[in-house]
């Protein structure tokens, strides 16, 4: 009974194309997320490589094996790829694709060719900026700010990357599109804004800023094209340019996009914690409304990547001050979150455990971020390793494990199928050590004062270097034991039920995994998304 | 890390991360153990039913008002700390520091060069940041200050106080190719009389160094890739390059042996990558061709004609 779940599912039938092509065709909204979810793996397991490339690198000072232009492409390569190819699409891609649509009842997006076509477009610019590596005078070397004006004048392979970041700008665009229209025009009779669950909410002010600040960067991207190629003076100031305004340009995309990260990864933790806890949301409407004031006022506050880089010194403090008041609405959120599983009924199961780490570290991306919000201790840190570490903390210890919490999570629902979990259990810990040993040390040389992109480095800061070396091998082994649990169990896991943790959200109410359609009959909401009693 | 106060900043600024480091362990360590204490005892096992909290404004606001206080408390010591760096006080000691790929170099009122920045104890000094070709960055961790050399940026500055007597690292941090982690110098500190003798000794240029194609050599950014004393670096060095043979890579991969002579050095400049030095990488130097003028290279020529003195 339970098997033939599978047998009816969007997994074994798809549209009038069998196997591989019937994929690739496929306009459902669940195969698309599933496409998107294998090449950012993929892509994600590249940039990896890359990273701990760079760690061993990094080990020891001087030069063990790669050269000091290699570090520096492969810096710039790990970058291109981690953020245009793998977060920025990231959740909102995958999960967003898979299971906004069903969340709030519809059988798909509003337009679903057109996201098959944002998948396409998302491959080209992922083909672009692996070209970019291997043709030409040799792969990018600019670090994925592309400033200028070295980028208009380093003789790598800077266009074909710079392509790429543009052609995936439009995959960000034209999903952001559909996902407003979807939320909008498809939400089944009875779902209001306010009983609409929060993932899909988040997804809502996520694809706003997609939609408004993505064009920024893509004629940014162009005019730095322009000028390399027919030496229009926007940036250089030998070409009467200005370098700065580069920068402003670059962040007015780049800073919202940190939020494009972040904000659907809330929204799956704010999924996440009820289910387990078994309790409503506790501040359902702070949460959904914080999501859009972050996503508003995020949008002023891209200076605070430039306090040394020229500005005036009025813009200089209007920057830190917007960027201390960005910050309430992501501490509300962890209030909130807190505050849910009192007085619950906690089930430990793994995405239990993931979205715990994704707390734990997202405090600490947050609380570094005051520090490098701050006028004077930004000064001493900013282009430090203490940078590397914030980040990291933000979009690998934030976003990337509430990937991994919402892989766990949403796992029996895409393959109809569980995985072991205490398997799941100890790869997250591993993780969360590596993780760990690999990036808290960066702040401790990042306040004794080592500058990030550095091939090498003084001895002073050997320990601090050698020890994240470690963590990196050690993250490595928890991926490789999330990757054999959860593919082994894709095939052969135990068949589970259409509801194995006991959500309330519509998702959990269909077959596990769904039929193509997702609703037999598309369902009448009568009460918000959290009601356990 | 903390504390060593070589400059006039480094209080204020120490200060800030105290505050903001110590409110945020604070946080950090309180919801953690909250989320832990929560995960303990409302577990399902011993908290088989969960109770429905009814959600209270007057929590809410509560912690929308208290983070608030705290996040504004910060700016504003944030910003304190950070206020006098941008005051210059009055009769600060001028002095130019340079940026070029890569290294940095310093001139001083009296027109007198270095390479490491002196500098005399406990007076303020102002340095106007200039860069020759990218942007770079300045950065003195010792005394908690950092501003970026822009090119085209006519009145970029910072300025400091040195309180501490000794040597401090000056690193780049802002990346800028190949050679960023080698772009580094020192502030040495030194007593006011030691400084004004030093200020006074002005080493006599080499003839050579006097040559205006060394001058624009140097103002290129030719030499932070190519030295003049026989060190390898990013390019092959320029001492007693003229007239020797070289093994060069041609574009479609074939090796050869030429000669050094105007023709080639003409060629090297504008289009670097026909024949790259053996042992070197090609893709690094950029085309000088809408740079360069004629007149330039002939005089760049001429320089490399000159035998050294010594
Ligand atoms: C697999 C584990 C990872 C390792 C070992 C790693 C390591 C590194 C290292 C060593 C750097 C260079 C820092 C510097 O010299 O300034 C770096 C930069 C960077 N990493 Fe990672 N990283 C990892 C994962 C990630 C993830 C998951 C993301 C994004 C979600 C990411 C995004 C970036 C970005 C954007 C940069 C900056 C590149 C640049 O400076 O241009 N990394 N990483
Ligand atoms: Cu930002
Ligand atoms: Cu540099």
């Amino acid at each position: 009974m339970e098997y033939s779940a599978i047998e009816n599912s969007y997994f074994k039938i798809g549209n009038k194309h069998k196997g591989l092509l019937g994929w690739l065709t496929s306009t459902d909204h669940k195969r698309i997320g599933l496409m998107y979810m294998y090449a950012i793996i993929s892509f994600f397991f590249i940039g990896g490589i890359l990273g701990g490339v760079m760690r061993t690198e990094l080990a020891r000072p001087g030069q063990d094996f790669l050269s000091a232009q290699t570090y520096n492409a492969v810096f710039t390569v790990h970058g291109v790829i981690m953020i245009f190819l793998v977060v920025i699409p990231g959740l909102a891609a995958v999960f967003g694709n898979l299971f906004m649509p069903i969340m709030i009842g519809a059988r798909d997006v509003s337009f679903p060719k057109l996201n098959l076509f944002s998948f396409y477009i998302y491959m080209l610019g992922a083909v672009l900026a692996v070209i970019s590596l291997f043709i030409g005078k040799g792969a990018p070397d600019t670090g994925w700010t592309f400033y200028a004006p070295y980028s208009t004048q380093s003789g790598t392979n800077v266009i074909a990357a710079v392509l790429a970041a543009f052609v995936l700008g439009f995959s960000s665009i034209l999903t952001g599109l559909n996902f407003i229209v979807t939320i909008h025009r498809l939400r089944a009779p009875g779902m209001t804004w306010f009983k609409m669950p929060l993932f899909p909410w988040s997804l809502y002010a996520t694809a706003w800023i997609q939609l408004l600040a993505t064009p920024i960067v893509g004629i940014t991207l162009l005019m730095l094209v322009a000028e390399r190629l027919f030496k229009i003076g926007f940036f250089d100031p030998n070409l009467g340019g200005d370098p700065i305004l580069f920068q402003h340009l670059f962040w007015i995309y780049s800073h919202p996009a940190v939020y494009v990260m972040i904000l659907p990864a809330m929204g799956v933790i704010t999924e996440i914690i009820p289910t387990f806890a078994k309790r409503k949301v506790y501040g359902y409407k702070a949460i959904a409304l914080s999501s859009v004031a972050i996503a508003a006022v995020g949008y002023l506050v891209w200076g605070h990547h430039m306090y040394t880089a020229g500005m005036s010194g009025t813009a200089r403090w209007v920057f830190s001050f917007l960027t201390f008041i960005v910050a309430v609405p992501s501490a509300i959120k962890v209030f909130n979150w807190i505050s849910t599983m009192y007085k619950g009924s906690i089930s430990l199961e793994p995405p239990f455990y993931f979205a715990m780490a994704f707390i734990f570290n997202f405090m600490i991306g947050g609380l570094t971020g005051l520090i490098l919000g701050s006028l004077a201790t930004n000064i001493h840190v900013h282009d430090t390793s203490f940078v590397v570490a914030h980040f990291h903390y933000i979009v690998f210890g934030g976003m990337g494990f509430a990937f991994l919490a919402a892989l766990h999570y949403w796992f029996p629902k895409i393959y109809g199928r569980m995985y072991n979990h205490k398997m799941a259990n100890w790869s997250c810990v591993i993780i969360f050590i590596g993780f760990t040993t690999l990036y808290f040390p960066l702040f401790i040389i990042g306040l004794q004062g080592m500058p990030r992109r550095y091939f090498d480095y003084l001895p002073q800061f050997q320990t601090g270097h050698f020890i994240s070396t470690i963590g990196a091998f050690i993250l490595g082994l928890g991926f490789l034991l999330i990757f054999i649990n959860l593919v082994r169990s894709a095939k052969k896991g135990k068949i589970t039920t259409s509801n194995p943790w006991g959500g309330l959200t519509l998702e959990w109410q269909i077959p596990s995994p769904p039929t193509v359609e997702n609703f037999e009959e598309i369902p009448v909401i009568t009460e918000g998304p959290y009601e356990y009693k | 890390m903390f504390g060593t106060g070589a400059s006039n900043f480094v209080e204020g600024v120490d200060k800030t991360f105290f505050i903001i480091i110590g409110i945020g362990a604070l946080f950090l360590i309180g919801l953690t153990m909250l989320m832990l204490i929560f995960m303990i005892k409302y577990n399902k096992k011993r908290h088989p039913i969960a109770v429905q909290v009814k959600e209270r404004m007057s929590l809410e606001l509560t912690w929308v008002i208290i983070p608030l206080i705290i996040v504004l408390l910060m700016f504003y010591y944030g910003y304190i700390a950070y206020k006098p760096m941008r005051e210059v006080p009055e009769g600060a000691l001028n002095i130019k520091a340079i940026a070029k790929m890569w290294d940095f170099s310093f001139e001083y009122e009296n027109g007198k060069e270095s390479n490491t920045l002196v500098v005399p104890f406990n007076k303020p000094i102002k340095l106007n940041l200039f860069s020759k070709d990218i942007v770079h960055s300045f950065y003195v961790p010792a005394f908690r200050i950092k501003e970026d050399m822009v090119p085209g940026l006519k009145d970029n500055f910072m300025w400091f106080i040195p309180t501490e007597l000794g040597k401090f690292d000056i690193m780049c941090a802002e990346y800028c190719g190949v050679r960023h982690s080698y772009m580094m110098s020192s502030v040495e500190v030194i007593p006011e009389a030691e400084y004004n003798s030093w200020i006074t000794q002005i080493k006599k240029k080499s003839m050579k160094e006097e040559m205006k194609g060394f001058e624009i050599l140097k103002n290129n950014a030719c030499t932070g890739c190519h030295s003049t004393d026989g060190s390898k670096l990013v390019g092959p060095t320029f001492k007693e390059m003229f007239g020797s043979d070289v093994t060069v890579i041609t574009e479609d991969g074939k090796e050869q042996t030429v000669k050094i002579d105007e023709e080639y050095i003409k060629n090297s400049i504008l289009t670097p990558d026909k024949q790259v030095v053996k042992g070197f990488n090609k893709g690094l130097m950029r085309p000088y061709n809408e740079i360069l003028k004629d007149e330039d290279i002939k005089e760049i020529i001429e320089y490399f004609k000159t035998p050294d003195e010594d």
